[in-house]
């Protein structure tokens, strides 16, 4: 699968997420408190929601629809609604830049 | 529109998800990322205090009610601690169930299962009732949290000031809930993996009321009652006098808040006692901003919303002509006018639906 530079670590504050676009699917990358990236998929697993709207808290992704939580580190369910979990994706950082491995 | 059905398996409700009104995308006014970080950030300071200040005065009122029992003297104090009971649960449950109350989730969860018993909410149907409530915030047949229902049954919506409608239909829907889980129609919104919580959640409540019960017969008296279940009749007038504010006389099977919802400006005690759910419009809008932030959002995006109500009573002048005109004519709703800062209503989308809102019907 190939490896695709989505954006530059500059452009996500720390705790913070963008919406990244490629070809037809939609992710969510994230800047971790602790200078980590990850990628996630982009919409809420409850309702077809775009997360990148949403609060992060330390490793937690809160959706703005119903107030849902995920931790984007492993995709995990962790505050209803949301009972199923995120999908995501190996990410990594060369020269300043995200790259995600998209399947 | 003609008669509307609100069953979750009525024609409304299948109309509503064939024609794509489900799905559509809701208006949202336009906030720069890096203000809405800041209106959406959590912090446990302002809910710990407002909690400490609302179950120390709770035990308060009820130890002095308690002290002057039988007295009339004891009245005023009952009066006020059911107010706290019956109706700033309410606030605190809808609050809690968001998760945006606190910072820290236990906290949450704790004043959310207490304030779900007092109010007489299954802690584990409602939740999920109320995210519903949120993605189809008054959509006939999908929402089932509509207050007011067209035409509207002023008798009923009068009674509920007192809890009285309410009660009657917790009582035979807890027994259910802990005999055999959610309702059919429950089960329509709440996920089977929850099913379990449900039952496990009416036990408690109904162990409860039964041991209360028992108290009040072991003693010959109401005065157990009178501190856990009668508040949630002689204190419930506020949150339905709140409640009733926020969607009543607006329209229904619309995308953009401003139109179904209303923002009053409301006095400090009963803006404590609603948790700021006055700033409605706002709330519904962007349900992650806690209700501490919420007049700052309103200050944020007011240029975008119809002015609001400037008191309680100047809503309910705005709101009770047209819960009458609603009786002969259910298709009438109030549309309100918008600055010309504003971007236009969000009502494209009902054009395209055949018999769903009509602007005309709302001259
Ligand atoms: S859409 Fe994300 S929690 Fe409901």
């Amino acid at each position: 699968m190939p490896w695709i530079s989505a954006c530059s670590t500059d452009d996500i504050d720390a705790e913070d997420l963008i919406r990244w676009d490629h070809g037809a699917q939609t992710f969510a990358i994230y800047h971790s408190p602790d200078g980590q990236f990850y990628a996630t998929a982009g919409r809420c697993t409850h309702e077809d929601v775009h997360l990148c709207d949403g609060l992060v808290m330390g490793h937690l992704i809160e959706c703005p629809k119903h107030n849902g939580q995920f931790d984007y580190r492993t995709g995990e369910a962790k505050r209803a609604p949301v009972c199923v979990n995120l999908r995501t994706f190996p990410v990594k950082v060369e020269a300043g830049q995200v790259y995600v491995e998209v399947p | 529109m003609g008669k509307r059905d609100y069953s979750p398996f009525g024609a409304d409700a299948k109309r509503a998800v064939d024609s794509g009104l489900t799905a559509a995308e809701w208006y949202h006014t336009e906030v720069p990322r890096k203000v809405m970080k800041d209106l959406m950030a959590r912090s446990d300071g302002p809910a710990i205090r407002d909690t400490i200040l609302l179950y120390g005065s709770m035990i308060l009122l009820a130890g002095i009610g308690i002290a002057l029992w039988p007295s009339w003297w004891s009245a005023p104090f009952w009066l006020a601690y059911g107010v706290l009971y019956g109706s700033a649960s309410d606030s605190r449950w809808h609050e809690c169930s968001h998760g945006t109350a606190f910072k820290t989730p236990w906290m949450n969860n704790w004043v959310y299962q207490i304030a779900s018993f007092m109010i007489m909410r299954n802690s584990a149907t409602w939740r999920w009732s109320h995210a519903r409530h949120h993605s189809e915030t008054y959509l006939v047949g999908r929402d089932p949290e509509i207050a007011v229902m067209r035409p509207p049954e002023l008798a009923k919506l009068i009674l509920n000031f007192f809890g009285i409608l309410d009660v009657l239909k917790f009582f035979p829907t807890l027994i259910r809930n802990a005999v055999s889980g959610p309702t059919a129609e429950e089960r329509t919104f709440v996920p089977e993996s929850e099913w379990g919580k449900v039952q496990r959640v009416a036990l408690i409540h109904l162990t409860i009321y039964l041991a209360t019960l028992g108290l009040a017969v072991a003693l010959g008296s109401i005065l157990p009652l009178m501190v856990i279940g009668l508040p949630r009749l002689y204190g419930a007038w506020h949150h339905v006098m709140t409640g009733l504010l926020q969607h009543g006389g607006l329209a229904d099977n619309v995308i953009d808040h401003r139109l179904n919802s209303r923002t009053v400006l409301m006095n400090p005690i009963s803006r404590f006692i609603y948790w700021n759910m006055n700033y409605h419009v706002e709330h519904h809008m962007f349900p992650m901003v806690p209700y501490h932030a919420l007049p700052r959002l309103h200050e944020v995006i007011k240029a975008d919303l119809p002015p609001p109500n400037r008191s309680i009573a100047e809503a309910f002048r705005e709101m009770w002509p047209a819960l009458k005109r609603q009786l002969l004519n259910e298709d009438y709703f109030l549309k309100r006018d918008l600055p010309p800062t504003a971007k236009p209503y969000r009502e494209d989308f009902h054009q395209y639906v055949p018999g769903m809102m009509r602007p005309a019907a709302a001259e």
